[in-house]
């Protein structure tokens, strides 16, 4: 929950005692606002089936891209069929060497779900196979720049405790 | 097809409306709308109403603000392209009445985002992507993808971050004339210099606010336009394309290949020359969720050449009485953004530009009788161009 929502509550629950209902004020407007009094939490189930070889590779260190064995296409992120020629026939093949950093931005103002890290920089890295991957880059801001050269890393991502790729300048 | 036409429009105050709910706010702009075209809601065949939501705890809307607005039981739809869901409800709207199937079909936009504590939207927004693979590991937020391509541009074309600011000037001063704005205030760049980052280069002036509001739009064909006698402003040409829904998927991040595909598809339906727009036009409303987003629009429309945008503002040439007057209602920027509802609110301005009837500061000359908007979903992920004239032509 948010500063902002526990406020809010705090001042419902006051109301609740003097009026009998969850009515608070919006100190700016001087609005009458209903609390609502039902919370909502959403956690989805993103089914990951057709390309848990992308998992494995992750486990086993390696960001996997699939290729369509018909047309030649390229996937990043990986997909179990080609969009462009149809076919479902697809090879693995992993995102290695030095690629070339794109663009970049820090995240000062964080999702409610992202308010736990500090700021965060994220970038677009366009790798040799020809696909672009964006990812969090591990290493100092400072020295960042477009058109420097960067590689791509498996490592854990804390406090979750899970692994992911990451964009690391050479 | 028939021709369609505008027969009036408008938006409610943005900003923080904690004043009034979902239906109130519909409300507003829906009544001055029909005021304004001087017809009987009876009249209306089809409702479209534009909405994102998520962030307000209707999940119904259309039947909400419907119900609320009287037009019960005739039939209606809700319709989301994200930002640019208010220019898809005019679209789907004008193609209803081209079509036959309807005389008069209203397209309405609305957003109560300040239902929701800041953080929530800022989360709502940022998974309006790839989710999966661009929000859920990265926390990628909107502000966030757009100084993405504010990072490339400012490499590539040598920008500075004060340079952007003059955007963010110009909306604020254009703002300041316009009562309905949720920012009335001018801003100077050194003010928009220190305000702190939102997302690296992107500062709070740089972006535009979380806002609620609505915004009516009344669409008719010509046999009831000539039977009403209507003041009209006819639909000209209307230019859309969908962009990729991972930003990684972009081949460049200097401008948006979905809105340059929409605007060709727009002036080849208006019959206008793409080598030249700017000059066959009085003023644009263009989508500014960022100040890097309005310099790539220049671009995209064809109102500058690649790399050149930024000049146009420093030149101050989309100020009133420049090569082409932009965003005079003070744009996204401070005007504000209840997503939803924006398309709809910029052809509102334009429909109220090209009749003349913006009062004080912010009317411009109407010499070509021609307005254009440019509305973007996400980042690029939508994209309509939409142009409006006083002469009918065109094959929209
Ligand atoms: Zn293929």
């Amino acid at each position: 929950m948010s500063d902002e929502t526990e406020k809010l509550e705090e001042a419902a629950e006051e109301s609740k005692k003097k009026l009998g209902s969850p009515i608070v004020t919006d100190q700016k407007t001087l609005s009458s606002l209903w609390f609502d009094q039902r919370e909502l939490n959403v956690r989805y189930l993103v089914s990951v089936e057709k390309i848990k070889k992308f998992y494995e590779g992750i486990s086993a260190g390696k960001v996997m891209a699939t290729k369509c064995a018909k047309c030649g296409e390229i996937y990043f992120p990986p997909q179990s069929y080609c969009s462009k020629c149809g076919s479902d026939s697809m090879d693995w093949i992993e995102l290695s060497g030095t690629g070339e950093l794109l663009t970049y931005t820090v995240i000062n103002v964080k999702p409610q779900s992202f308010s736990h890290y500090p700021d965060y920089v994220v970038g677009i890295a366009r790798m040799p196979q020809g696909v672009n991957v964006l990812a969090w880059i591990d290493g100092d801001t400072g020295k960042l720049k477009v058109g420097m050269k960067v590689r791509l890393e498996v490592k854990k991502r804390d406090p979750e405790g899970y692994l992911t790729y990451w964009i690391k300048p050479e | 097809m028939r021709r369609v036409g505008i027969i009036g429009a408008s938006y409610t105050k943005f900003g923080e409306r904690f004043d009034v709910n979902m239906q109130e706010l519909a409300w507003e702009a829906f009544s001055d709308a029909i005021k304004e075209a001087n017809i009987e809601k009876d009249a209306i065949d089809y409702f479209v109403l534009s909405n994102m939501g998520g962030w307000s705890s209707e999940s119904l809307p259309a039947v909400i603000v419907s119900e609320g607005l009287g037009i019960n039981p005739k039939g209606s739809v809700r319709v989301e392209a994200a930002c640019a869901s208010g220019s898809s409800a005019v679209k789907l709207a004008h193609d209803i009445v081209a079509s036959g199937q309807a005389n008069v079909v209203l397209a309405l936009g609305i957003e109560k985002m300040r239902e929701s504590p800041t953080k929530t939207v800022v989360e709502y927004i940022g998974r309006a992507g790839n989710f999966m693979w661009e929000f859920e590991n990265f926390g990628l937020t909107f502000p966030g993808y757009y100084a993405l391509y504010a990072t490339a541009y400012m490499s590539k074309y040598s920008v500075k971050e004060e340079d952007l600011c003059e955007v963010a000037v110009k909306n604020h001063y254009y703002g300041s004339f316009n009562e309905k704005a949720q920012f009335r205030n001018k801003i100077t760049v050194e003010k928009c210099m220190s305000s702190p980052y939102v997302a690296w280069p992107l500062k709070l002036y740089d972006c535009s606010p979380i806002t609620d509001g609505a915004a009516a739009v009344l669409i008719a064909s010509e046999d009831f336009i000539k039977e009403h006698k209507s003041e009209t402003a006819w639909i000209s040409g209307i230019g859309y394309a969908t962009g990729t829904a991972n930003l990684s998927k972009r081949d460049d991040f200097t401008g948006l290949e979905a809105a340059k595909r929409a605007a060709l598809q727009a002036y080849a339906r208006a019959g206008l020359d793409p080598e030249k727009p700017a000059s066959q036009l009085d003023l644009a409303e263009v989508h500014d969720c960022f100040t890097i987003a309005e310099v790539m629009a220049y671009e995209d429309l064809g109102f500058a050449k690649k790399g050149e945008g930024i000049k146009l503002v420093k030149e101050k040439q989309t100020y009133k009485g420049g090569l082409i007057p932009v965003n005079l209602d003070g744009g996204l920027k401070a005007k504000g953004h209840p997503i939803g509802a924006t398309g709809e609110s910029m052809i509102a301005e334009l429909y109220h530009q090209l009749l003349g009837k913006v009062k004080g500061e912010r009317q411009t000359d109407i010499k070509k009788g021609r307005a254009l908007a440019h509305n973007v979903g996400g980042t690029g992920h939508y994209a309509y161009v939409t142009v409006l004239s006083l002469e009918k032509g065109g094959v929209a």
